[in-house]
């Protein structure tokens, strides 16, 4: 028996693409098959391998770059190897190292840590759920936490934390609500992947009507604040919101480690993933608590941040395939970089200003999105 | 494994979709599920496959609960996935597998992909493959998972005439050779009564017939369970075929 390929895979890393065009069967078993044999799936294995781990090294150098220049980048335009140094703790120039230190680093930081939690969280979205449109922008979860920042601003709801982490506060209990909610609805019929969505939908317009509301009856000043909150911006980050952010995102990643295959046997379906093994429901349960923390201590930092979770995990599929070891990696990876490119955007599209880094993520992010889903022939999702 | 099922009923909401099913399947022995679309075949596999809540009794060599080494291929939904055949394949590993995949499970899927000369789509992508190939692959996946018990629900619906043959002849072998209990829910009479060592015939979720393939699978129980009309013929090979003559 034997499907060899007949036309060519566009895949050249691979020995296997190279199939012989048709043949008469018997010759066709005997080259290809043969060749492949002495090859042996192992090095087949360990080429795939290495070239996903080469795709997530890319990422990172970029991803260093992109640190760097986001720092180098401001008010006052500092060298990129100062920067280097004064990171890397050779600094020659004490006011370089202020700068960078007690300002830049810390806002390139917490860009790095939220790219990534958006795009892990959306990228989990989309592989319990099955659908490439999910995030948790999508579904509502950041429409949640933007309605409760509002609540905050509108009502000057009296929380017992400090004011710079009130609203954040508040954005991450709504986000987790969000989450909650989804779940909640989704399993009162049988937790599937269409009842989830819809749930998620139908939550994302109750909280977008709820916010307007809000907006409605608010005070011109209390306005602004809603708007400026909901552009997304990284102008308040600190040490302490950059240390929360990464806490989360490294306490999630044993949970991941330990669910990646099961994460991706859901891909072929629950009742596949069933038979292999897997407990679906308690799958999609751990899941939802993790995609609720990291979207909720993302957004509720930042502000509502869209585009992100919807496009990095997308970008990963198309570079490493759904094999979850690497495409949950991949698309933190790519979360972060698309997310520090956004904030060096957004600090040198128009000079002498800062535009919110939530519209710039999608003012730059969609076109280059259309363009990625265009020139891939390969989609099929 | 001996697989007994006693008065096994399966309900959907207020449908019952199996109603009082008695089963014996024999290790090394294949059995093939025949009836009607809507006789409750897919749904009597689920439920042996440990899928579905149940009444009655489900043994596996006299024990009730459902042991790690099935083997299960449900019907093709057309999976449009990201992944290679090669992962689809380790998959069926899945329990043994730890973040890096080890050599002995490269090889199991190695020995499968050979089996099922599957090597050569091994890097390809489960959503560029045919249905056919689709097909094949989870075959593969059933049976790297090194089973004791095999359930195929329709494996060979959308093969050209070669595959069919060659996945009924491959699932025969490996269930001889491994002494396999094989569970194969058919559509096509003739490759049932060529392939299966006994055939459940099913319709409104009873057991009709159950017995040797020549026992079952002739012009009356066809009547029967079927509403067909059919005649019996000799193949050029010597064997009985049953021909679907008209709508009864």
């Amino acid at each position: 028996m034997s499907f060899s390929s007949s036309c060519p895979s566009q895949r050249p890393a691979l020995a296997l693409s190279r199939a012989p065009r048709v043949e008469p069967l018997a010759a066709r078993t005997a080259s290809c098959g043969e060749k492949v044999r002495q090859q042996g799936l192992a090095e087949l294995y360990a080429a795939m391998a290495w070239r996903r781990t080469l795709v997530l090294l890319c990422g990172s150098a970029c991803l260093l770059a992109s640190l760097l220049l986001d720092v180098a980048t401001g008010p006052a335009l500092l060298p990129v190897r100062d920067v280097a140094r004064s990171i890397f703790g050779t600094a020659q120039d004490a006011s370089v190292d202020a700068i960078v230190w007690s300002i830049r680093l810390q806002t390139a930081l917490v860009a790095l840590v939220v790219g990534a939690a958006l795009g892990l969280s959306g990228a989990m979205m989309q592989t319990i759920l099955n659908n490439p449109l999910a995030s948790s922008y999508t579904l509502g979860v950041s429409a949640g936490a933007g309605f409760g920042a509002a609540l905050v601003i509108v009502l000057g709801v009296s929380l017992p934390v400090p004011e710079a982490y009130a609203i954040p506060l508040m954005a991450f209990l709504f986000a987790c609500l969000a989450c909650a909610g989804v779940y909640g609805i989704g399993a009162t019929r049988d937790s599937s992947p269409e009842m989830l969505l819809l749930a998620g939908i139908a939550l994302l317009f109750l909280f977008q009507a709820l916010l307007a509301l809000l907006q409605f009856v608010a005070s011109p000043e209390a306005l602004q604040q809603i708007v400026f909150w909901l552009f997304g911006s990284l102008q308040k980050a600190s040490w302490g919101k950059f240390w929360i952010i990464a806490a989360v995102l490294v306490a999630c990643m044993p949970v991941l480690a330990a669910d990646a295959w099961r994460l991706t046997a859901l891909k072929l379906g629950d009742e596949r993933a069933r038979g292999l093994g897997v407990d679906v429901r308690r799958l999609r349960l751990r899941s939802f608590f993790l995609i609720s923390a990291l979207t909720g201590v993302a957004v509720a930092f930042v502000g509502t941040i869209g585009f992100v979770g919807l496009v990095a995990p997308h970008i990963a599929r198309m570079l490493v395939g759904e094999d979850q070891r690497s495409f949950l990696p991949a698309s933190a990876l790519y979360g972060a970089l698309l997310l520090s490119v956004a904030s060096i955007a957004s600090k040198t599209a128009l000079p002498g200003a800062i535009v919110p880094i939530g519209i710039v993520t999608s003012l730059v992010g969609v076109p280059f999105f259309i363009w990625l889903i265009m020139r891939n022939r390969r989609a099929f999702w | 494994m001996r697989l007994t099922v006693n008065d096994l009923s399966v309900r959907y909401g207020a449908t019952a979709v199996i109603c009082g099913l008695d089963l014996v399947a024999e290790p090394g022995e294949v059995l093939a599920v025949i009836g009607p679309n809507g006789s409750g075949k897919s749904s009597l596999v689920k439920a042996v496959a440990g899928l579905l809540p149940h009444g009655g009794t489900i043994a596996y060599d006299g024990r009730r609960e459902r042991p790690r080494s099935i083997g299960y291929m449900p019907q093709d939904i057309g999976v449009r996935t990201a992944l290679t055949v090669l992962e689809a394949v380790l998959l069926g590993r899945f329990g043994k597998l730890g973040l890096r995949v080890g050599a002995s499970d490269l090889a199991a899927a190695e020995a499968v992909l050979v089996e099922l000369d599957l090597v050569a789509l091994a890097s390809r992508y489960l959503g560029e493959l045919s249905g056919g190939q689709r097909q094949l692959v989870f075959l593969a996946q059933a049976l790297a998972s090194e089973p004791t018990l095999l359930l195929l629900d329709e494996p060979i619906s959308a093969l050209d005439i070669r595959h069919q043959l060659e996945v009924m002849e491959t699932m025969l072998r490996v269930t001889r050779e491994r002494d396999l209990t094989t569970l194969v829910v058919l559509h096509d009479l003739n490759i049932a009564a060529r392939f299966a060592d006994s055939v459940v015939a099913m319709r409104g979720g009873r057991a009709v017939c159950h017995g040797r393939p020549e026992r079952v699978i002739e012009p009356a129980m066809v009547a029967k369970v079927f509403d067909v009309q059919a005649g019996m013929s000799i193949g050029a090979d010597g064997r009985r075929i049953v021909t679907p003559l008209k709508a009864l």
